[in-house]
């Protein structure tokens, strides 16, 4: 089946396959936007209970798609894998931390003589819920805004520093936290987080005073996910993009490039003006109206549109990961992927994510078939 | 050979994998066979209805949750630190070593994290046989896990399937079968779930052998011990069987580390292995540090059985493989280390031609990277040219042999103690061998230190190659400054020797608090 693609129809496939991705990446991180909110939506030990607790359930369902994007991300374009993890550390090293901290935090969290007491993995989880959400958006901006690396696969030949990939300044991926554009996308994503953990808890728990606070906070999150979520689009929709000659492969510098992606691909900006549409939808009813389903259609919302923005900086003719220092050396779909065999070989390893999927809705089902309250949490043998 | 590479940024990147593999295989042996363990006695509680097998399975699975968690920390930062610390490694091979991390993800990671909160959360919500399928599938995910990485990892110490590609430089997947069912995967991964299981076995049978000691929870003590030792024999004879296909195999591929396994620097005919020895510094011959064996207690033969299946077959010694024995049709390292620059030679002219526009030499360097003979004669010994001299290519042999030793020692050790539980605890006679069970308490850390053996064995042994003679660690290396990956090392160092002990301090307690009534 897939062997009848073409290198380049497979290289698309696997963008859309990380791109899709990189939105349930997102949409999951309303665990990490949940976590920065226990103290201000718990008040008391028993609702800081409940909300970790409901969490708890759901954490290493992020977890795992982040390791997942990671790992498919080196299956099928592991220039980027060598090239941007080796190059950026600092900003990976540390998300990657943040992560680490959160894996042991909820199940030691109520556990006795856990030896750091719960405070300490409470502030394990507010780190995760912060840093990890800014930096990988701060992370994913410089899709569009590059960093400064050179790859050179004939170092491998050199007698002194084989390096293939090299980054170009010595704060290897701190200096992106200098670009506005980056600020904005990372705490864009720090406040969608929040926003979807909000309309997630909403949804989830079932405790009077949480709710009431639950409204209260989403839209003190709302206004400013919108704020620097325009400042980054109507930014993005401005600037130079990094073009790719189809012929001969060579990288430019192009005014309103990824305007013109939306509009010479209608689909994405159907896509991204739909996903944009159904967030703040997925905000605004549950304000207007009582109601517990804003989580689905922000939660969709945030997919179509995280898929959009990586669509943007990968098709079309653009350079997903471009270069500032040697625009030859930024990275496309096609010259950072994986051979055709291996594409191939991988895309019917992809078949299985429908699979996937279906029997996480089936477990899912089977235990959230009602909000969690109290009375659950207290007659519940294993407690966050 | 590479100039003015920093030696100290190789040292400080392969400290840190070490330390988060170290740490991490802490954790998941514990994982795979105690996973199993559940899963089995929580069959026998829905085939059998007693309740009392309930409260063993949530027992055991709340020590379960504790260990799990650390676990999945731990295994991120081994994911990434591929790209982070090892980059030109990750384009080397990428092709090839990414698809089975990918396929991890998607076909292990979401069915033990999916079926797990089931697990946990669901014995209250999902009927019996929906709850014992879900810790079934827990166990199955955490060994198809282990299942992709050790097939990613044999492919490290066994390239196979794959193909050179000039202009990408870099390997290509040319069959997916023969990566995933190379001899190597196959026994590497037999060889290390069913250590999982022996450790879990371990686990499961000293600290029920505590209950006993504390004349508590004699009941449960009894029956985890009887499923956790006939369990752990099962799994202890498979780990014997594939540790002896392993070493063939590692005879066969890895011949430095096999000799650097018993010490061996002479080779010889008839070889026996050593069941007991020290290894003493030696004169240095030929500028490589050497050692003695002494004290040493031989079986003959055995090592040419293990390393052939012939009795008499000869065994080459590291100085063999070093300088070469025209004898036995040995070539010098330094033979090979030519031959592997005239493949990087041949690499860096084709793309010299290439820039010029000289397409006719182009073409012609670049046929040779699809000639069998150039390849089977320079580039199979493409890593050889990264090389500075050819006594880099000796592992650490005092490590290697005493790590080696101890797991093989401590392997039957496992096997006798497993097999002297099943017996008294069959006869019911197990509760006043004081001795014996503190014997089984204390065996607890000696299955970690046996299992961490076996990893210094398989990854120090196979020093200096990342990738079997086509990348050594200094080619491997990613370009960046060695005080930044000191700094992330003794962050990581802090964070996870700080769990670590939050960890042990968690299951203690819970051990001492035991199994709560009810089986809630």
């Amino acid at each position: 089946m897939f062997e009848t693609l073409s290198h380049a129809a497979l290289q698309e496939y696997w963008w859309a396959i990380m791109s899709l991705l990189g939105g349930f990446l997102v949409f999951l991180l309303f665990v990490q936007g949940g976590q920065t909110l226990l103290y201000t939506l718990g008040k008391t030990e028993t609702e800081r209970t409940l909300l970790v607790n409901s969490l708890g359930r759901k954490w290493e369902f992020t977890f795992t798609t982040l390791v997942t994007f990671g790992g498919a991300f080196f299956a099928s374009f592991p220039l980027f894998y060598s090239t941007s993890f080796g190059g950026a550390y600092w900003v990976w090293i540390i998300i990657l931390f943040c992560f680490v901290i959160q894996a042991v935090a909820y199940e030691y969290r109520s556990k006795p003589n856990n030896v750091f007491g719960s405070g300490t993995y409470e502030n394990f989880l507010f780190i995760n819920g912060a840093l990890g959400t800014f930096l990988l958006g701060v992370a994913v901006a410089t899709f569009f805004t590059g960093s400064k690396f050179s790859v050179d696969f004939s170092n491998i030949t050199h007698a002194s520093d084989t390096a293939i990939s090299r980054w170009e300044t010595g704060t290897h991926g701190l200096e992106a936290l200098l670009n506005l554009q980056n600020l904005a996308l990372g705490l864009a994503v720090f406040f969608l987080a929040r926003v979807l953990a909000i309309l997630y808890f909403m949804n989830n728990v079932e405790e009077e005073n949480i709710g009431k606070r639950a409204r209260k906070h989403l839209i003190l999150n709302a206004v400013p996910f919108v704020l620097f979520f325009l400042f980054f689009v109507i930014r993005l929709l401005l600037i130079k993009g990094f073009a790719v000659d189809p012929v001969s492969g060579e990288v430019s510098l192009e005014p309103y490039k990824y305007l013109h992606n939306l509009i010479q691909v209608p689909v994405l900006a159907v896509l991204f003006l739909g996903g944009t549409a159904l967030v703040l939808f997925g905000i605004i009813r549950p304000v207007l109206k009582t109601t517990t389903a804003g989580i689905w259609f922000a939660g969709t919302g945030t997919v179509l549109v995280v898929f959009s923005l990586f669509a943007l900086a990968g098709y079309n003719h653009t350079a997903y990961y471009p270069s500032t220092f040697d625009l030859q050396s930024s990275l496309t779909i096609h010259n950072s992927s994986s051979s055709k065999y291996t594409l191939t070989a991988m895309s019917y390893v992809s078949l299985l994510v429908p699979v996937v999927f279906a029997y996480i809705f089936i477990a899912w089902r089977s235990i959230n078939n009602k909000k969690i309250d109290t009375g659950e949490v207290k007659n519940e043998s294993h407690v966050y | 050979m590479v100039e003015n590479i920093d030696l100290s940024l190789v040292d400080w990147s392969r400290g840190q994998f070490a330390l988060t593999a170290i740490y991490h295989w802490i954790f998941v042996p514990l994982t795979l066979g105690l996973s199993f363990i559940l899963a089995i006695m929580e069959t026998i509680y829905v085939r059998t209805g007693r309740e009392e097998w309930k409260r063993i399975t949530k027992f055991w699975m709340t020590l379960f949750g504790v260990n799990f968690a650390i676990g999945v920390a731990t295994g991120i930062i081994l994911e990434f630190e591929f790209g982070t610390n090892w980059s030109n490694y990750s384009w080397f091979v990428g092709d090839i070593f990414g698809a089975p991390l990918a396929i991890e993800g998607i076909m292990a990671f979401f069915l033990e994290s999916t079926f797990i909160a089931v697990m946990f959360f669901g014995w209250n919500k999902v009927g019996k046989k929906f709850h014992l399928t879900s810790t079934w599938l827990v166990a199955i995910g955490a060994n198809l896990s282990a299942l992709w990485i050790l097939v990613a990892n044999a492919w490290m110490q066994y390239p196979v399937g794959t193909q050179f590609n000039p202009d990408l430089a870099r390997n290509e997947m040319m069959n997916f079968w023969d990566v995933f069912l190379s001899p190597v995967a196959v026994n590497k991964f037999i060889h290390t779930i069913t250590s999982g299981f022996v450790l879990g076995s371990l686990f499961v049978v000293g600290v029920s052998s505590w209950f006993l000691l504390k004349k508590r929870e004699s009941g449960m003590a009894k029956k985890s011990i009887l499923v956790a030792s006939i369990f752990g024999l099962v799994s202890g004879l498979m780990l014997v069987y594939s540790g002896d296909g392993s070493a063939r195999l590692i005879a066969r591929i890895q011949p430095v580390k096999f000799a650097s396994l018993e010490g061996l620097y002479k080779g010889r005919e008839g070889a026996g292995l050593l069941a007991f020895g020290i290894l003493i510094p030696a004169k240095e011959t030929s500028g490589r540090k050497i050692h003695e064996v002494k004290l040493k207690l031989e079986i003959p033969n055995l090592l040419s059985y293990m390393a052939t299946g012939s009795w008499k077959a000869y065994v080459p010694g590291i100085h063999d493989l070093i300088d070469g024995n025209a004898e036995r049709g040995i070539m010098p390292a330094q033979e090979k280390m030519k031959r592997g620059l005239v493949a990087r030679e041949t690499l860096a002219a084709m793309k010299e031609s290439r820039d010029k526009g000289d397409t006719a030499a182009y073409q012609a360097l670049k046929a040779k990277f699809y000639d069998k003979d150039f390849m089977e004669n320079y580039f199979s010994y493409f890593g050889y040219s990264f090389l500075n001299e050819p006594g880099s290519l000796v592992p650490n042999v005092p490590l290697t042999f005493y790590s080696f030793h101890l797991m093989v020692g401590l392997g039957f050790y496992f096997l006798l103690l497993f097999f002297v539980f099943i017996v008294l605890v069959w006869f019911n006679k197990l509760d006043n061998k004081r001795i014996l069970l503190w014997l089984a308490v204390f065996t607890i850390p000696l299955a970690y230190v046996a299992s961490e053996a076996g990893w210094i064995v398989a990854e120090l042994g196979r020093q200096p190659w990342v990738v079997q003679d086509l990348l050594p660690t200094v080619a491997a290396v990613s370009h960046i400054n060695a005080s930044s990956v000191q700094v992330t090392f003794l962050l990581f160092a802090f964070i996870f020797t700080g769990l670590l002990i939050a960890e042990i301090g968690i299951m203690i307690k819970q051990i001492k608090i035991g199994p709560k009534e009810g089986g809630k």
